[in-house]
């Protein structure tokens, strides 16, 4: 197997007096999709924030390539080839489909902004993700359905040649040939060489795309396991109890947030 | 990768209108017709007086000012904040830049060179600026609100011009300025027009074809959305207030070059108009939309209201009342759009 492309360890995160991340550890390797799973609140959104540097982690180790780094924030992780796609997707309602895309890395001509080569890549990315319901890439994301602007977050994301690529939840608002559509671009992403991780509380996406499993319980990593080694049911314990059999953390009942 | 079923419109088909289209912004073009008719109503009932050269020019050459405060406004508004000190950060301005002039030039600057010009316009710009920085530091660093920050700026600059010549104006203001900048004329059109329209201009292309004026929008649409991509907020919010600051340090010494002296009175209202020129434009008050030329047209509905009230023989109290109607029509209608989109 490849040497990973993003290694955490031992990764702490407090808000406060809450301790949501206890010692982290997860690799991402390069060509896989990695689907973390968890309960709500179980810190698989404040996990993937970390990653993005939004984020300041109170202890542990990230890795990019095998080098230890230091995400100190959006701009760090998007110039190492991190995308993410937020769970509250993070549009700005104002703003055009285009202008939402490239926010924070337009394309200048001059000092001006380049409308035109922005739209046309724009426009192309979505025609790759076979977005057809999506009138204009002139549109106001206000005026976008719930599916359209996730729909806008993940070309965001996938507009860039990045190397990792962290999905919160992408397909929560979406319909079924829609969701299809994400699963594939989910499977076409790690086929190209890119880490890959999942958000979802879709046991059947998950175990259709994943090539392995990683279980938060209450902000600990309760197990990562292949997704061919173990059942639905199994990673359903591991969700809400911590425990299945012999994997898991070794007393659940004593963690506590 | 082309495909054929797709039903995203054409390059061609967007491409005809975005510069226009991103200058104007969507409600910018009713407020435009609304300043239409106004000159065409008052053009049919009173022809000869108000396409007169010289109602024309006063009129422009009073709103140039107005003008200039309100393109640093329109920025600050886009943002979703507000700026309650550009009147008295431009009195503060204009007094310690005229003050300046008569102290390098021994007393009274009536008759000083380009030097001390050029001297005092520096005083003035940076003088604007530093009000401005420093509401920008007080509202992105310590995150005191907009309207807290400014209410006190707009005392606190106040008070420092008042405290800087004891309350009362400054004359001595240069001879030259006046008669180039302040009443010179080029093809007829006040100079003062044109340093107002090129600040404009610039603010127009500032907004809509650089990335400090997309920033602008995002800030004001979803901050969070802003720094999640990493834009820094709190670096672009110091920038705008910075920026609106100094457009008042320059109209502040446009004020100077036209009325011949530095007033400390008379500008109380000034963040008043300011807003509401720029709301009455199609800037949404809470932010992410607007335009500068939409602020153009907000800026002329008022003076041209005050003035064709007078000279149709309206009394010019009913002006105010007036523009009382137009700006809570325009909020009012932004709100039901903004109403009519989260129900969605
Ligand atoms: N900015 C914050 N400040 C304080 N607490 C936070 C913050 N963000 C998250 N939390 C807390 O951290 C915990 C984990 O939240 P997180 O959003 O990571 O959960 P999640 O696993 O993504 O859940 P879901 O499946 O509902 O999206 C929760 O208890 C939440 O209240
Ligand atoms: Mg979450």
């Amino acid at each position: 197997m490849s040497e990973p492309i993003l290694e955490l360890r031992g990764i702490n995160k407090s808000f406060g007096p809450v301790h949501v991340l206890h010692d982290i550890d997860l690799t991402v390797n390069p060509g896989e999709v990695t689907a973390l799973v968890g309960d709500n609140g179980a810190g698989k959104s404040t996990l993937v924030k970390c990653i993005a540097g939004i984020h300041p982690t109170d202890s542990g180790e990230v890795l990019f390539e095998g080098q230890p780094t230091h995400i100190k924030g959006p701009r760090d992780a998007a110039e190492l080839g991190i995308e993410v796609v937020y769970q509250d997707l993070a549009l700005a309602d104002n703003l055009d489909i285009v202008q939402n895309m490239f926010l924070g890395r337009e394309r200048t001509k001059g000092g001006l902004l380049d409308e035109t080569d922005m739209e046309q890549a724009a426009r192309k990315t979505l025609a790759s993700l076979s977005v057809r319901t999506v009138k204009s890439v002139r549109t106001q994301v206000s005026s976008l359905s719930g599916g359209q602007r996730q729909t806008v977050a993940i070309a965001k994301a996938v507009l860039w040649n990045s190397k990792v690529v962290l999905l919160d939840e992408p397909t929560a608002a979406l319909g079924v040939a829609q969701t299809r559509q994400v699963l594939d671009l989910v499977r076409r992403l790690a086929e190209q060489g890119l880490g890959v991780v999942l958000i979802s509380h879709n046991m059947n996406d998950v175990f259709e795309v994943a090539d392995k499993i990683a279980c938060l319980y209450l902000g600990r990593m309760a197990a990562v396991v292949g997704s061919k080694d173990v059942t639905h049911g199994q990673v359903v314990e591991l969700i809400t109890a911590g425990r299945s059999g012999d994997l898991g953390i070794a007393r659940p009942e004593a963690a506590t947030i | 990768m082309t495909n054929e079923k797709t039903t995203l419109s054409s390059p061609a088909d967007e491409q005809r209108t975005p510069l226009l289209k991103r200058l104007t912004g969507a409600n910018t073009l009713w407020i435009g017709l609304v300043l239409l008719v106004l000159v065409a109503v008052f053009g049919a009932i009173r022809p000869d007086a108000i396409f007169q050269v010289t109602t024309l020019q006063f009129l422009l050459a009073e709103t140039a000012v107005l003008l200039v405060l309100s393109v640093g406004m329109t920025f600050v508004i886009i943002t979703s904040g507000i700026d309650l000190s550009v009147g008295s950060v431009l009195v503060f301005a204009s007094v310690s830049s005229a003050m300046a002039m008569n102290a390098v030039s021994g007393g009274d600057a009536t008759n000083a060179g380009w030097g001390v010009i050029a001297f005092g316009l520096l005083v003035a710009v940076v003088s604007g600026a530093v009000w401005g920085l420093l509401n920008g530091l007080l509202i992105s660093r310590a995150k005191i609100p907009p309207l807290i920050v400014t209410l006190g700026s707009f005392g606190a600059a106040q008070g420092a011009a008042l405290l800087l010549n004891n309350g009362s104006n400054v004359s001595g203001i240069p001879d030259r300025l006046n008669r180039t900048f302040g009443s010179g004329t080029w093809f007829g059109i006040p100079n003062i027009v044109i340093v107002a329209a090129i600040v404009t201009a610039l603010g127009a292309l500032l907004l809509s074809t650089t990335r400090f004026g997309r920033y602008t929008y995002a800030v004001g649409s979803n901050e969070e959305a802003a720094r999640r991509v990493g834009i820094s907020v709190r670096g672009h919010l110091t920038k705008v207030y910075l920026l609106a600051g100094t457009l008042a340090g320059l109209a502040g010494f446009m004020g100077n070059a036209f009325f011949r002296v530095a007033v400390v009175t008379g500008h109380e209202t000034d963040n008043l108009n300011a807003i509401a020129a720029v709301v009455l434009g199609g800037t949404s008050i809470f932010g992410g939309t607007g335009s500068v030329l939409g602020t153009v047209f907000g800026v002329f509905i008022p003076a041209v209201l005050e003035k064709g009230l007078v000279i149709i023989g309206v009394k010019e109290f009913w002006q105010p009342i007036a523009v009382a109607i137009v700006l809570v029509a325009a909020v009012w209608l932004d709100q039901t759009r903004r109403r009519a989109r989260n129900q969605r």
